[in-house]
């Protein structure tokens, strides 16, 4: 789960590191309200959406007065975000905060990060702040640090105080750091975090250490036991459905294509979409709908993937381990029933009873395509959505 | 041989009460495997479906010399339960419970480093559908029956794309030594190297299958350790062609999050270190029995 720049700064100052003094904003008004309660001359506004890239997507402007704010952020209330990484369709933006701008003398970039080569938490920097990782990686890989901290000790002041000379921080500002590096240690640790970045944490002209951005993405096995931490979740930040289907215990990711799929495991999910694509077709979604097929859950399932208008086919693939075959058809079948399905459905079904559940999917009387390995499953819907578009823009022509 | 486990080897059930764990023991005892005891911390003394339960893991494996485990405990839970398994002295465990955070994960292989190599405990997981020795013993969730018993041993991350190999085998008439699922998480107990160097080591197993998948770095690492000391043909399969990056593909650790973690560039990683890559995901067992005949 991600959470807004704001509040991964607010859970960062509660863990001794210093940021800069800002506050939140809903509308023009109050954001101009903020700045002069705040006072000062000079003040950064930023539009709180989750993605990264948003100075160049003009998610962040510095602004001289409090009519300036009010201008600026009239543009932004409202409107979609577009950065590299929020994709075309953007995020929008409701929040706004507004910062006392400050004199910068160098920029450095910090990340946390877990560590899947040694199974730990690693930490990442470089002299060359500001610029997103992917960057500095491809252009300065050797101005990267990095650390790997032992768990049963936990980030050492050593470990710190190496990371600080390698960056040539000036030895009066090493004890700043190190206070920073720990603090975003234990808060990654502590509300079990995935990710903890501060880019940039910048060294002011009156030599002052401050996280001058943040975001932090949390473990979401893991909110069970952090209250505090569920409740920053921001569902305007996500996509409708996927958060739809995750509320319903579904895991959903939508992408651009025609064939809806409902397979039950993640890794076979992944393999139906591969099996889409090799056959000339696009897969519309990823849909997991877990290990056992409940008529209930296959419901569910074919009413989100037929929410997405795009889709012209849709493809089950159930392998049926812990249930029975026969099973998963009776609940397609109630589920075809049930919901008004307008496109052609495509069924494979393996595993136990594989004969008596084909047998049931035959007898229903419904316009089901059956097919039997993975292949034909995969081929027979990128026929059926080929001949169904030609149909309809046949009709189109007609008309 | 078969690697891991066998016909002889004796079982306990960490969580038996559960609804889950209770229908997976039948199973489990259906199919021949030698399970000997559970551990529900409280119900010491009670049997479920004639097995007897037990307070502790130290207490079932003194009294029944028990040796391998399958963990079925709640997420909050489970990490505890592992650490106990590898202090009393269980030499295999395979945990299936998904959704364990993957600090506790952390903290759960820094706890087994304590142990010296001899003595450590292997666990495979969590988040798999366990491991099966076909005609000898099962210890996890998976179907029995589309396992015929043979020579190839098979490694995977998912559950039912581990099912569908094993069957396009079945169709095939080619059987398994041993199937282990390592699991979808980001930090798991054993990675694909462990897991290869066993089967490198078993003579029972001629061919070995790989299915990977997007996000992390063990399929690379994989190919390094192939390339430098496996003898045996290797046939492999990622799932995940067409998965956006950035995007949690239902696995905890299906992320293509660093260089390295798409689909194919660990297709292209793999075939470099001399493993036939099956494109398709439906020609796995095609692909398996091709590399048989030339072997």
């Amino acid at each position: 789960m991600d959470i807004h720049e704001y509040q991964a700064k607010e859970v960062l100052s509660n863990f001794g590191v210093t940021v800069p003094e800002g506050a939140l904003a809903y509308s023009p008004e109050q954001a101009a309200y903020r700045a002069r309660e705040m006072g000062g001359n000079r003040w950064v506004v930023k539009a709180q959406v989750h993605a990264g890239g948003r100075g160049k997507a003009g998610g962040v402007k510095v602004c001289e007065s409090d009519q300036e704010i009010q201008d600026v952020t009239e543009n932004m209330f409202g409107r979609k975000l577009i950065t590299h990484q929020t994709g075309p369709e953007g995020k929008g933006i409701y929040r706004v905060y507004v910062e006392a701008a400050m004199s910068i003398d160098r920029e450095i970039y910090l990340g946390f990060v877990l560590d899947r080569s040694t199974q730990r938490v690693m930490i990442v920097a470089s002299a060359e702040g500001g610029m997103e990782i992917e960057e500095i990686s491809a252009s300065k890989p050797g101005s990267i640090v990095r650390a790997i901290v032992e768990p049963a000790v936990g980030l050492r002041e050593f470990q710190c105080r190496q990371i600080a000379f390698k960056l040539s921080i000036e030895p009066k500002l090493v004890q700043q750091i190190v206070r920073t590096l720990q603090g975003c240690y234990r808060a990654f640790t502590e509300l079990d975090a995935t990710m903890v970045e501060v880019n940039p944490l910048v060294i002011t002209s009156d030599s002052r250490v401050i996280a001058l951005d943040a975001k932090m993405t949390f473990d979401d096995n893991a909110l069970f036991r952090h209250p505090q931490i569920s409740e920053l979740r921001d569902k305007s930040q996500e996509d409708p459905r996927e958060s739809r289907a995750a509320d319903r215990g579904l895991s959903y990711v939508g992408l651009d294509g025609n064939i809806g799929c409902i397979v039950n495991g993640a890794g076979l999910a992944m393999a139906t979409m591969d099996t889409i694509k090799l056959a000339g077709g696009e897969p519309a979604n990823f849909l997991d709908i877990g290990g056992g097929a409940t008529p209930e859950r296959v419901a569910k399932a074919f009413r989100l993937v037929l929410s997405d208008k795009n889709v012209q086919a849709v493809l089950v693939n159930i392998f049926a381990g812990i249930n029975r075959c026969d099973w998963v058809a009776e609940g397609v079948i109630q589920a075809l029933r049930e919901v008004q399905v307008a496109v052609p459905v495509i069924v494979r079904l393996a595993g136990n009873n594989v004969a008596a559940g084909q047998k049931i999917l035959a007898q229903s009387g419904l316009p089901i395509i059956r097919a039997t390995t993975l292949k034909e499953a995969a081929e027979r819907s990128v026929a059926a959505w080929q001949s169904d578009t030609s149909r309809a823009s046949m009709l189109k022509e007609v008309s | 041989m078969s690697i891991l486990l066998d016909r002889t080897t004796k079982v306990i059930v960490q969580g038996i009460t559960g609804k889950m764990a209770r229908l997976h023991t039948k199973d489990m005892l259906a199919y021949g495997t030698n399970v000997v005891g559970g551990v529900v911390p409280g119900k010491g003394g009670e049997t479920v479906d004639g097995i007897p339960v037990f307070n502790t893991v130290e207490e079932v494996v003194a009294k029944t010399g028990a040796e391998a485990s399958l963990v079925f405990v709640p997420p909050p839970f489970a990490a505890d339960s592992i650490m106990e398994a590898a202090d009393a002295g269980i030499r295999y465990c395979v945990c299936i419970t998904d959704g364990i955070p993957a600090q506790d994960m952390i903290r759960v292989k820094r706890y087994m480093y304590r142990y010296s190599k001899e003595r450590r405990m292997i666990l495979t997981g969590p988040n798999c559908a366990g491991t099966i020795s076909p005609g000898k013993a099962l210890l996890g969730i998976m179907p029995g029956s589309i396992y015929l018993e043979g020579n190839v041993g098979i490694i995977g991350r998912s559950g039912t794309l581990g099912y569908e190999a094993a069957a396009q085998l079945k169709d095939l008439g080619l059987g398994v030594s041993t199937s282990v699922g390592i699991g979808g998480d980001p930090i798991n107990g054993s990675s694909f190297k462990d897991i290869l160097e066993q089967f490198e080591n078993d003579d029972e197993t001629h061919v070995i299958a790989l299915i990977g998948e997007i996000g992390g770095p063990q399929e690379a690492e994989a190919a390094e350790y192939i390339r430098d000391h496996v003898t045996k043909p290797v046939v492999a399969y990622v799932a995940g062609l067409t998965a956006p990056k950035g995007r949690t593909m239902g696995h905890a650790g299906a992320i293509i999050s660093a260089f390295g973690e798409s689909a194919s560039e660990k297709v292209e990683i793999l075939s470099a270190a001399g493993v036939t890559v099956a494109e398709n995901p439906a020609i796995i067992g095609e692909t398996i029995a091709r590399v048989m005949e030339v072997a």
